[in-house]
C-alpha cells in the first residue's frame, strides 16, 4: 500500500463558447481520498473531469497533482485513470489484451506485462476470463475488468464517471463494496462522479454537491445530509418538506418562524438571516412525530395518504393553507396499526436541529 | 386470398430475374456457342483468351488498376473520413457534400474537366512549371497514373461513406480510454479506431473495387487509345469486331475475377 497523490483544482472555470460549464471551482482532494461530485445532469461534473483527466483545457484555473501544475499535458501523459458508464472495453480485444493494453502503450518491459495482467485479474476475481471477449461479459464482469485496466497502469488518480448506473441494484451494491475495497487497498486518490445520491453518500469520504457549475458545499456525507449549506443541497440529498414563511425572532443559536399555516414553529438559526426575512423551513420526514394531542412546536393537520413502505410508513399530512408535508414513521413491532385517512393529528419535529431555515428564493 | 410472408418478397424476386438473373443467363449461353445464333456449344472463346497472352494481360492490367486506385482512394478516404467523423455537424455535411460532388456531375463532363486538368497544357502542368519543379510538361494524361489519380477522386464516397458510417457509431469514449491508459494519438488510431473501422474499410474497398474496374468512360477517356482495360475490350469485341460470343467469354472471365477478389477482401475483413 502506498499513499495516494494529493489532487488540487485551483479557480477553475470553463466556458462552451458563451455557455459556462463550470465556475470557480476549488477543491483540494488529499492523497488516498475518495470525493464524490455529486448533481444533477448537466451540473458540469463531468466537464470536471474531462478537465482534471485532460481532454478538455480550462478557461481559466490550474490543476495540480502533490503541488505541479499537469495543465501542459495530454491525457496519455496524465496518468489519470478513467472507469467510463459504459466501461469502454475494447471490443476487438480479449480481457487479457484489454488489461496489458495501457502496459505496452506505457512500454513496460514485455517479460513483466503477463505477470502484472494476472495480477490485476486476480485482483478482481476475472482471472478465469482472460481469454475472453468483453461482449461475453455480464456488466459487473466487465467493470472489473474496466477496474482492473485502468488499476494496471498504477494511475495517480483514479475517475469514476457514473460507474454504477448501468448496473441493477442488487450488484451495485456488491461492486461498490468491491471497488471501496479495491479504492482502499490502493490507497488511490479517487474522483467519483455521480447524480446518484446514495451511491455518493454510501462511497465518499467527502461529498462536493454542484449545481449550475458552482460547488454549493464540500462535507462528510452526514454533514451534507444534516447540515446542508443551501437549499439546494438540503432538496437534492434526501427528501425533504419546504414550508414557507415569515422569521419572527431569531439569536444565535435558535429562531422562531411564523408558517404560512399561522403556526410557529422553532428552528435552527442561520447567521445573516433576521426577524422579518422571508424564509423556508426545512424538515426531512424521518425527523418528525405524529402525535394525537397538541404539544408545543408542531403543526396539525390532516392525513391525506397514507403509503406503507415495509420498514417504515410514509405519510401525506395536509396543514392549512394549502401546505402539504411528509412524514415517515418507523414500524417498531409488526401489527403496529396504521392511522386512518383524515384522522386530525399534530405533527411535531423530533429535534431543534432537525429545522433548518434557508432564505426564500 | 393469403399472403404468408415470404410471398412478399415475390415482386422484388421476379425483378431480379427478369433483370439479373434472365440477363446473365443469356450472357453466359452466348458465351459457349461459336457464333451469334449457332447452336454448337463450345469452349473455343475461353480457350482463345487463356492463350492469347495479349487477353490476359488486359485482365492483368485491369485488377492491378482496380488495386491501385483502391489503394489511393483508401489511403486519401480514411483521413477525410476520419475527419469528417470528428467534425462539428456543419462541417460534417459541408465536407460531405464535397465528397460526393463528382456523383452529381455528369461522367462526361467530370472526365473532360480531368483532361483539362491533367492535359500538357492543363492546370496542373501549368502550376509543375511555373514553380519550377519541372523543366518540361508531366505526362498524365494517357498514363495509368492518370487514370488512377482520376478514379481515386471519382470513387472516393464510395470510400468515404461507409468508412465515415462506422467511425460515427465507434464509442467516442474507447479513444478516450485509450488515451487515458497512456497511447498516444497514433497508437490509438492503429490499435484501436482503426481495427474499430475495418467494416466501414473493407465495404468500402469492395465498393471502390468494382466500380474501378468497371468504370468504363474514365479509363476510356483519361487512359487513351494505348491503354486497354476489359471494359473496352469487351466493348471493342462486341460492336467494333462484332464477335459477341467472344465479348461474352471475356465479360464471364472479368466478372468471375472480380468476384474472386472481391471475396478475397470480404475474407480479410472477416478474419481481423
Amino acid at each position: 500500500m502506498h499513499r495516494g497523490h494529493q489532487l488540487r483544482l485551483e479557480g477553475i472555470t470553463h466556458r462552451f463558447g458563451e455557455f459556462v460549464a463550470v465556475q470557480g471551482i476549488d477543491l483540494d482532494i488529499a492523497g488516498g481520498e475518495i470525493i464524490a461530485l455529486l448533481g444533477p445532469s448537466g451540473c458540469g461534473k463531468s466537464t470536471i473531469l474531462r478537465i482534471v483527466s485532460g481532454f478538455i483545457s480550462q478557461t481559466q484555473g490550474r490543476v495540480m497533482f502533490d503541488g505541479e501544475e499537469v495543465d501542459h499535458l495530454p491525457p496519455n501523459r496524465r496518468a489519470v485513470g478513467i472507469v467510463f458508464q459504459n466501461y469502454a472495453l475494447f471490443p476487438h480485444m480479449t480481457v487479457r489484451q484489454n488489461v496489458a493494453f495501457g502496459l505496452e502503450a506505457q512500454k513496460w518491459q514485455r517479460d513483466r506485462i503477463a505477470p502484472r495482467v494476472d495480477e490485476m485479474l486476480s485482483l478482481v476475481h476475472m482471472r478465469e476470463f482472460a481469454e475472453r471477449m468483453p461482449r461475453e461479459l455480464s456488466g459487473g464482469q466487465q467493470q472489473r475488468v474496466a477496474l482492473a485496466r485502468c488499476l494496471a497502469v498504477d494511475p495517480k488518480v483514479l475517475l469514476l464517471d457514473e460507474p454504477f448506473g448501468a448496473l441493477d441494484k442488487n450488484l451495485r451494491l456488491d461492486m461498490q463494496i468491491e471497488v471501496k475495497r479495491l479504492q482502499r487497498e490502493y490507497g488511490i486518490t479517487t474522483i467519483l462522479v455521480t447524480h446518484d445520491q446514495e451511491e455518493a453518500l454510501s462511497m465518499a469520504d467527502r461529498i462536493a454537491v454542484m449545481s449550475r457549475g458552482c460547488i454549493e458545499q464540500v462535507s462528510s456525507p452526514t454533514e451534507i445530509y444534516d447540515q446542508p449549506a443551501t437549499l439546494f443541497v438540503n432538496q437534492f440529498v434526501g427528501t425533504t418538506n419546504i414550508i414557507p414563511g415569515e422569521l419572527i425572532e431569531s439569536d444565535a443559536t435558535a429562531c422562531r418562524v411564523r408558517l404560512v399555516t399561522g403556526e410557529t414553529l422553532e428552528a435552527t438559526s442561520r447567521p445573516g438571516l433576521h426577524a422579518g426575512a422571508k424564509v423556508v423551513v426545512s424538515i426531512r420526514p424521518e425527523h418528525m412525530r405524529l402525535q394525537d394531542e397538541f404539544v408545543p412546536n408542531c403543526m396539525r393537520g390532516s392525513v391525506k395518504a397514507v403509503l406503507p413502505l415495509g420498514p417504515y410508513v410514509l405519510y401525506e399530512i395536509e396543514l392549512g393553507a394549502g401546505a402539504t408535508i411528509k412524514v415517515s414513521a418507523p414500524r417498531r413491532a409488526a401489527g403496529d396499526s396504521l392511522r386512518a385517512l383524515g384522522q386530525m393529528v399534530h405533527a411535531a419535529p423530533a429535534k431543534v436541529a432537525a429545522c433548518l431555515v434557508f432564505p426564500s428564493q | 386470398m393469403r399472403f404468408s410472408e415470404s410471398q412478399l418478397a415475390l415482386p422484388l424476386a421476379a425483378l431480379f430475374v427478369t433483370f439479373f438473373v434472365a440477363p446473365l443467363s443469356v450472357l453466359v449461353a452466348l458465351s459457349l456457342v461459336t457464333e451469334q445464333g449457332g447452336n454448337t456449344f463450345t469452349a473455343v472463346h475461353y480457350i482463345k483468351f487463356f492463350t492469347d497472352s495479349f487477353n490476359y494481360s488486359i485482365l492483368f492490367e485491369t485488377l492491378l488498376l482496380g488495386l491501385k486506385a483502391t489503394g489511393v482512394c483508401l489511403l486519401f478516404g480514411y483521413p477525410i473520413a476520419w475527419i469528417a467523423a470528428r467534425a462539428k455537424a456543419r462541417w460534417q455535411s459541408v465536407l460531405i457534400f464535397l465528397v460526393i460532388l463528382p456523383i452529381l456531375t455528369s461522367v462526361v463532363v467530370r472526365t473532360f474537366s480531368w483532361i483539362v486538368i491533367l492535359g500538357r497544357q492543363g492546370i496542373l502542368n501549368q502550376i509543375v512549371l511555373g514553380l519550377g519543379l519541372s523543366h518540361e510538361p508531366v505526362q498524365l494524361l494517357f498514363t495509368e497514373v492518370g487514370v488512377v489519380i482520376v478514379l481515386a477522386q471519382v470513387q472516393m464516397p464510395l470510400m468515404v461513406l461507409p468508412i465515415l458510417t462506422v467511425l460515427t457509431r465507434v464509442d467516442t469514449n474507447l479513444a478516450d480510454a485509450s488515451r487515458a491508459l497512456g497511447a498516444g494519438e497514433w497508437r490509438t488510431l492503429w490499435r484501436v479506431t482503426l481495427p474499430l473501422s475495418l467494416p466501414g474499410i473493407v465495404a468500402g474497398c469492395i465498393l471502390t473495387y468494382s466500380a474501378c474496374v468497371t468504370a468504363f468512360v474514365t479509363q476510356t477517356l483519361i487512359g487513351g487509345a494505348r491503354l486497354i482495360y476489359m471494359p473496352l475490350q469487351i466493348y471493342q469485341q462486341a460492336i467494333g469486331a462484332n464477335n459477341w460470343p467472344f465479348a461474352a467469354a471475356i465479360s464471364v472471365i472479368f466478372m468471375i475475377a472480380v468476384l474472386a477478389l472481391i471475396s478475397l477482401f470480404g475474407m480479410f475483413g472477416r478474419r481481423v
